[in-house]
């Protein structure tokens, strides 16, 4: 049905959404609402993905192949059956450190320019 | 609550459906958790913001991942793909381009300052006919009538364009002051011609068009102020009209005053053409019975005139003939049969395709694609189709209008081809989706229905479902009844042409070049003149190789239609004047043998006959009939004019009028004998010469015999005879020619369309054939089941075509010559083609049927 899988390359740069939501499922599985929580958390609040952007970024990844649905779920009693729990596969971590990488090179670069001081300030990406 | 999830409808359905419930949940959280009403609003406004963004986003995601598909599914079925892309172009273009001409003759307004105000009166008679009117019901409606706002005459005309380049005949219109501003149309350069220049003391002015401007003038604005010469007489150049400007017809260059003098106000000679523009608020209706009103009261006042005339006011915009009428809807119609059979055929063709690819939706449905996901996937695959097929069909329409064109001969004052705007295209674009739609969605829907997991075993045998069954037949039998209307269409068409085909003119065009060269009327006055030039012409061509004879005539049979004059015979004067009409010409000597009209006895004009000699005529054998039937004519004498003219030869009838119109008898006179001032209408112009070399070669040597006689005169109208001849015919041709290429992609499609639903029954039911072979039918049982349902089919199909043929023949009378609506030839053979084409479109399938070999379609169970 879809095209052909795609490799690594095909999807970098990745959208700081992706990027967002693949560390937010490094740690552990995450339903949606968690992964939004989590991205508040990690950005002190700066970085609040809505609904629209958070589902649709799922929908493409899920594509994409970089996360599944897991059927492991918590206990019943923190559990709500409207939620869809969410997990990072191989490739979607090999896409990640990938472009862990490419922005560390990219800082390289700026560092090399002269953009970047030692006491940086953390930014969002 | 209900607001999110009202606003989240706007999603696509599987988004919805895959992701909807945990949104929902997670609004709700939010929701409880902000529990003051301005954190409440702030919610929903960030909500209603989120999903205006990334719902249609989530819409484009899908939308380009489905064209992404529906490109891999086009590309691997190739050869289907393009055929559905050709079948759709063909119904597309021939749609718009039906569309196109109609909308430009019947629909859209004319290019003039609030169009709808325009209305054209004629003077009308009891019998539903109408003509010209005469200067003194024009000067009685314009100095009456309060209906209009302005109200302007003119008459068409021709003259020659001496001095600039070589001398050349130009078309052009003698028109009134208010013309122009009665119009409402402005000039490119200069000014319009007013009511100062329509006066006797006026200069002479001429207003000339863009074309003329541009190819004598070299668009030069100088021109203003010139002096040019038409016939003789010098005119001021005053301004230049705008290349859109094509009044009263397309062929039109020059517009001079028309001047009325006092002495030409009469009611008997009707010559004018008259436009008016009403007053706003005034309809066309009060218009209308206001000139008719005022007519009557002359009438009633001098019952010498307007006797059984009055005035009739109409639309402007229905300057169409009825047959141009007729003809356009037909064309209408034969187009958007021909786009429905195209989608009907296209319809079974992807559900038959559909239901073939069910398991691969089957396998997407077991795999969580939604029904929604699966028509909208398929509904892409089609919609594509159908855009690539509305690309392709607008340029077919694009190249089809100038033909389309040919066929409607118009008198409007507008342009002949229609303009390709954004209406056209916004037509074009519109039926494509209408396509889409037809052929696109409905199989769509249909396939997905059956798409549940069951179509995942093998056993299970998909599209078989009798609602689906009863569907494609229908589509077949549409189809089959839409190419019978069509083909009847095209018959009764082709009849008719053969019909009037078969009209004999009464003269032999065979072989018979002609040209026209209009003398100017000052230059020539005196007979003397003319015939010197005549002469001189006559001796020149006949002296070239290859030709047999030579003559001069006034008017061309087919090309000079009127010359319609009253006889006065001794004996008949109480007959009312319409019956005793006659088509007048003059000739030079051997104009009949020329044109190989029979002389049955008596003698040729002949150079003898001058205006010294005894007024003669040579009259046809009807003009006989009707005054001496069954005597000897010669030597007897009417009056035309106060003058007795002595018959000294019967010629036979021709039809002047043209082949499918009754012409009045037929009166030549010598030439030679005419008056010296006066009936410059009828001064000969036409040289005809029969020659076996062509045209081309004869031409050179004839300009130069012309120019020796005379290097002012400018020769036109340059054509062989047989091309009069044909011009006649040419419009039915091309209906024919239309209708036929519509009528045979309608049969061939009707006819791929029972094929292929045919196979697909066959390869569907092989099973059941296998087992009835087994337990004993006989291969001729299985033959005749399958061509029985083909027949079926095709019966139904017919019986309704019929039906439609029947309906729609009342609205091709018009174009019929006489043959009947429901001619027995014509739906004989569409009902055979029908069946024919039913018998070979069945037999490949039934021939299928019969190879199918039990063991294997078992076994295979």
């Amino acid at each position: 049905m879809a095209a052909t899988e795609p490799t690594v390359d095909d999807l970098l740069p990745l959208q700081p959404a992706t990027f967002h939501i693949l560390m937010a499922l490094s740690e552990e599985d995450r339903h949606g609402y968690a992964i939004i929580q989590d991205i508040a958390a990690r950005t002190d609040g700066a970085i609040r993905l809505s609904a629209g952007t958070l589902y649709r970024s799922l929908q493409r990844m899920l594509e994409q192949g970089l996360i599944e649905e897991t059927e492991d779920r918590p206990a019943p009693d923190e559990d709500d059956e409207r939620r869809r729990y969410y997990r990072m596969t191989k490739f979607g971590a090999t896409v990640a450190r990938a472009e862990a990488s490419r922005l560390q090179e990219l800082v390289r670069m700026a560092r090399a320019s002269g953009f970047v001081t030692r006491s940086a300030p953390r930014s969002a990406v | 609550m209900i607001l999110y999830r009202a606003l989240l409808r706007l999603y696509p359905a599987s988004f919805r459906e895959e992701y909807g419930r945990e949104m929902q949940a997670n609004f709700a959280r939010r929701w409880r958790l902000a529990p003051h009403p301005i954190g409440r609003m702030m919610l929903l406004i960030v909500a209603l913001v989120d999903v205006l963004g990334n719902a249609p986003a989530a819409h484009m995601d899908i939308v380009r991942q489905d064209l992404a598909t529906a490109w891999q599914t086009i590309r691997r079925a190739r050869v289907l793909s393009a055929t559905v892309v050709a079948v759709t172009a063909v119904g597309i273009g021939a749609t718009t381009a039906a569309f196109a001409v109609a909308d430009h003759v019947l629909i859209r307004p004319l290019p003039y300052h609030e169009p709808h105000r325009l209305v054209k009166i004629w003077q009308g008679d009891l019998n539903g006919g109408r003509s010209e009117a005469s200067p003194a019901n024009y000067r009685d409606w314009r100095d009456h009538a309060r209906s209009f706002e302005r109200i302007a005459a003119y008459q068409p005309l021709s003259r020659n364009l001496i001095g600039a380049g070589t001398p050349v005949r130009l078309e052009g219109a003698a028109v009134t002051g208010e013309l122009f501003a009665t119009l409402g149309v402005t000039p490119l350069l200069g000014r319009t011609i007013t009511s100062e220049d329509d006066r006797e003391s006026s200069p002479l002015t001429v207003v000339i068009s863009e074309r003329l401007w541009r190819t004598r003038f070299a668009a030069d604005a100088t021109v203003i102020g010139r002096s040019v010469t038409l016939d003789d007489t010098a005119h001021v150049v005053i301004g230049v009209m705008p290349a859109r400007f094509e009044f009263p017809t397309r062929l039109v260059d020059v517009w001079i005053p028309q001047v009325l003098r006092s002495d030409q106000y009469v009611y008997g000679n009707p010559f004018l053409n008259t436009v008016a523009r009403l007053k706003p608020g005034v309809s066309r209706e009060q218009a209308d019975a206001e000139v008719r009103a005022i007519s009557q009261a002359v009438a009633l006042a001098n019952p010498q005139v307007n006797k059984r005339q009055f005035g009739v006011a109409l639309s402007l915009r229905d300057e169409v003939a009825p047959q141009a009428r007729a003809l356009l809807w037909i064309l209408v119609t034969a187009a958007a049969s021909l786009l429905l059979i195209a989608c009907t055929n296209l319809a079974n063709l992807l559900l038959t395709r559909g239901l073939a690819r069910q398991k691969e939706f089957a396998v997407r449905a077991a795999l969580g694609a939604g029904r929604h996901r699966l028509v909208r996937q398929l509904f892409t695959e089609h919609a594509l189709l159908a855009a690539c097929g509305g690309i392709a069909g607008a340029g077919i329409a694009l190249a089809g209008i100038p033909a389309l064109v040919r066929l409607v001969p118009t008198s409007l004052p507008t342009s002949e081809t229609p303009a390709v705007d954004v209406r056209l295209l916004t037509f074009a674009m519109a039926i494509t989706i209408l396509t889409a739609i037809a052929f696109g969605v409905i199989p769509a829907w249909r396939i997905s229905r059956q798409s549940d997991a069951r179509a995942l075993h093998d056993g299970v045998r998909a599209g078989t479902g009798r609602r689906t069954a009863r569907l494609r037949s229908s589509l077949v039998i549409a189809q089959v009844s839409l190419s019978v209307l069509l083909l009847v269409g095209c018959g009764l068409l082709l009849k008719a042409m053969l019909k009037v085909q078969s009209i004999d003119p009464g003269f032999r065009a065979h072989r018979v070049l002609t040209l026209r060269t209009t003398l100017p009327l000052k230059k020539y006055e005196n007979v003397s003149l003319r015939h010197q030039f005549f002469g001189r012409v006559i001796d020149g061509v006949q002296a070239l190789p290859g030709v047999t004879s030579v003559a001069y005539v006034s008017g061309l049979p087919m090309v000079q239609r009127g010359g319609i004059w009253v006889i006065n015979v001794a004996g008949f004067e109480q007959l009312p004047g319409e019956e005793r009409l006659a088509s007048l010409r003059f000739v030079t000597p051997r104009f009949f043998e020329t044109l190989g009209i029979p002389l049955r006895s008596g003698r040729d004009v002949a150079d003898s006959d001058t205006q010294a000699s005894l007024p003669i005529a040579v009259v046809s054998e009807s003009f006989v009939r009707q005054y001496w039937p069954g005597q000897n004519a010669l030597g007897r004498q009417f009056k035309i004019r106060g003058i007795d003219w002595t018959i000294v030869g019967i010629v036979g009838d021709i039809r002047f009028r043209g082949l499918e119109r009754r012409s009045e008898a037929q009166v030549y006179m010598a030439e030679n004998q005419m008056p010296d001032r006066g009936l410059s209408g009828y001064w000969p112009r036409e040289l005809v010469i029969k020659s076996d070399r062509s045209l081309e070669a004869l031409l050179p040597a004839i300009r130069a015999i012309i120019a020796s006689a005379d290097p002012q005169q400018p020769i036109s109208n340059v054509q062989t005879l047989s091309m009069v001849l044909s011009d006649e015919t040419a419009p039915r041709r091309v209906q024919v020619r239309v209708l036929g290429v519509f009528a045979a992609i309608a049969f061939l499609l009707a006819g791929i369309g029972l094929h292929g639903l045919l196979a697909y029954s066959v390869s569907q039911r092989s099973r059941e054939i296998g087992v009835r072979m087994a337990l004993g039918a006989e291969r001729r049982t299985i033959l005749a089941m399958v061509m029985r349902s083909g027949m079926q089919l095709a019966l139904a199909g017919v019986l309704v075509g019929s039906a439609l043929a029947c309906a729609a023949g009342r609205w091709l009378q018009a174009l019929l010559a006489g043959v009947s609506p429901t001619d027995f030839a014509s739906f004989g053979g569409a009902v055979a083609l029908a069946l024919f084409m039913t018998a070979v479109g069945s037999l490949l399938p039934a021939l299928k049927a019969v190879r199918v070999n039990p063991l294997q379609v078992i076994r295979a169970e």
